[in-house]
């Protein structure tokens, strides 16, 4: 099956004699959900901006399901659509006239374009908003109609650079609701984000960009498989006297009711549970601290400063 | 892209650029009505019954082609040098540069916009002078085309202006230093037959002359130079600077990193 995305060699050497991109190589199948992380200014913009033609690149090769960006620029371009990591639409415009002008540029006439526009605005919970100038939306609004401007031609693959970055947290599952759903129906979607919560809850398969190298490429499974040590918070219902010693793991205390315990991978939860209550204390509630892609990612990153 | 998808692109970037020139009529519309019609007011009527005839018409008649053909250049450059800075400015450049759009199609579809808000003025211009002079054409061929070139001319001049420019500062630089006195130098008000012969050598370098006599030659029958060479000249602008703009598109200048 031809790959959704083909990323091979490719390089950027920006006027300013600044490499961002240092040779990668890329592959990313049709109907993936497929995450970009790195750390600020690692090269995941400058990539997605030579795949959607924003940026040039300096060297190597891009195919979009087999369109060569080189030569099939045209037919590369129809299978994408973008949602940059900036607002870039015209704040004055009106929000249907945004998505339907957009429709036009790929060629889809005005009657198809409004019904797509309004499918697409329906979907978004913007369909009321459609008079207003686009200035006068919200943030989260504004992200939802860069959304709803990359689908309006249908394309194949969607590219989202940080695409809920200051979205609040109940909209931001109501986006990642949306993202499943046209995943699901066949869109292969590439994500960069600064939520690793987000890339771990959404996506199948990871790379791991930074100092214009990929350091990591895999699928999640693979990736949080190599995570050893989990940190779970336990709410006690007992004040705790004294930070507890419990055998063969780490325990911190970080209020009267509450402690933090590492676990290695190897071990279980069990034993904990056991000693606590041989000394007293019962476990009200108990949750995974932190999210452990984070720690791999700051682990890889930093391996690799 | 197939015939009929290119020409949907083609007519959104119009669309577009006209609702934004109408949508912000007060600042692109009404100020050139307001400023030509002072100028009809003082020059023609005021000042110019006192001048008497020129090139053996009133004052006010001979003035009415040059001051439609200068609404129309500051119009057409103006409204593509604003419009595709602003677009690149706001990164909405970037709605036309993800999709499949042929950098010709984009180079149209402004020039295009920037030419309808030219004539749009133009004809509100032509529209007010009817109401201090008789206009009768002379030569309906001549002036429709002159106009149309002219415009597309000084449409792709704003093009390339709005390409190099990186600040607002930059978009009023060209207009105020090199236009504006190339206009009002270029026959607008007098013919250069007033001037002395040197001054008249000189005046011949100035290409918008060509075009403001070539139109009072549409409307009037006069003129100051040859026709047939300022309709080869302005052709010659043309492929010149579409060629320039194209290969600005081409290599991404200042749209793409």
């Amino acid at each position: 099956m031809t790959l959704a995305l083909s990323i091979d060699n490719l390089r950027k050497t920006y006027g300013n004699g600044f490499e961002a991109l240092k040779g990668i190589s890329l592959e990313v199948k049709q109907g993936d959900f497929f995450a970009l992380l790195g750390p600020n200014g690692a090269g995941k913009s400058t990539t997605l901006g030579i795949v959607s033609s924003l940026v040039n690149k300096s060297e190597g090769q891009v195919k979009v399901f087999g369109h060569d960006i080189d030569s099939e620029l045209t037919l590369a371009k129809l299978c994408l659509g973008v949602v940059p990591q900036e607002f870039n639409f015209n704040p004055f415009e009106k929000v249907f006239d945004i998505v339907v002008t957009q429709a036009g540029y790929y060629g889809i006439g005005r009657k198809r374009a409004g019904e797509r526009a309004e499918f697409y605005l329906r979907k978004l919970g913007l369909w009321e908003k459609r008079n207003e100038r686009a200035r006068m939306l919200s943030g989260g609004m504004k992200r939802r109609l860069m959304i709803a401007r990359a689908l309006v031609h249908d394309p194949k693959m969607l590219i989202l650079d940080e695409p809920t970055a200051g979205v609040d947290i109940e909209l931001r599952r109501s986006m990642w609701e949306f993202l499943r759903e046209i995943n699901a129906a066949g869109t292969t979607i590439i994500l960069t984000t600064h939520y690793l919560e987000e890339a771990e809850s959404l996506c199948r398969n990871i790379a791991i960009i930074d100092h214009g190298r990929i350091i990591q490429n895999s699928t999640m499974k693979a990736l949080l498989a190599k995570l050893n040590l989990e940190t779970f918070v336990l709410d006690l219902e007992q004040d705790i006297a004294s930070v507890p010693e419990i055998d063969g793991y780490g325990v911190r205390q970080t209020d009267p009711h509450t402690l933090e315990v590492d676990v290695e991978k190897s071990k279980g939860l069990n034993p904990i549970f056991e000693q606590l209550s041989a000394l007293g204390y019962n476990v009200a509630s108990m949750r995974n601290k932190a999210n452990r892609l984070e720690e791999l990612f700051v682990s890889l990153v930093d391996k690799n400063l | 892209m197939n015939s009929q998808l290119l020409l949907t692109a083609f007519w959104t970037i119009v669309v577009k650029e006209v609702r934004r020139f109408t949508r912000i009529w007060a600042q692109t519309l009404l100020p050139p009505a307001i400023t030509m019609t002072l100028y009809f007011i003082i020059f023609g009527n005021l000042i110019g019954s006192r001048i008497g005839e020129m090139g053996g018409f009133d004052y006010m008649e001979y003035i009415v082609p040059g001051l439609i053909m200068m609404s129309v250049i500051t119009n057409s450059y103006g409204n593509v040098v604003s419009s595709f800075f602003g677009t690149k400015f706001q990164h909405n450049i970037e709605e036309l540069l993800v999709a499949p759009v042929p950098n010709w199609v984009i180079l149209a579809g402004y020039v295009i916009g920037g030419m309808a808000r030219g004539l749009a003025v133009g004809l509100i211009v032509t529209l007010l002078s009817l109401f201090f002079t008789n206009l009768q054409i002379h030569h309906l061929g001549v002036t429709v085309g002159i106009v149309l070139l002219t415009s597309i001319v000084f449409a792709l001049g704003g093009f390339i202006n709005a390409v190099f420019a990186n600040t607002f500062d930059d978009i009023s630089i060209i207009p105020t230093f090199v236009l504006t006195p190339l206009t009002y130098l270029g026959g607008v008000f007098y013919s250069i037959q007033l001037l002395p012969e040197f001054w008249q050598g000189v005046s011949q370098l100035n290409p918008i002359l060509y075009m403001v006599n070539t139109f009072r030659y549409g409307i009037l029958g006069v003129s100051d130079i040859n026709v047939g060479f300022a309709f080869a000249m302005i052709l010659v602008f043309i492929a010149v600077l579409a060629g320039f703009s194209l290969h600005l598109l081409n290599i991404g200048k200042g749209i793409r990193s």
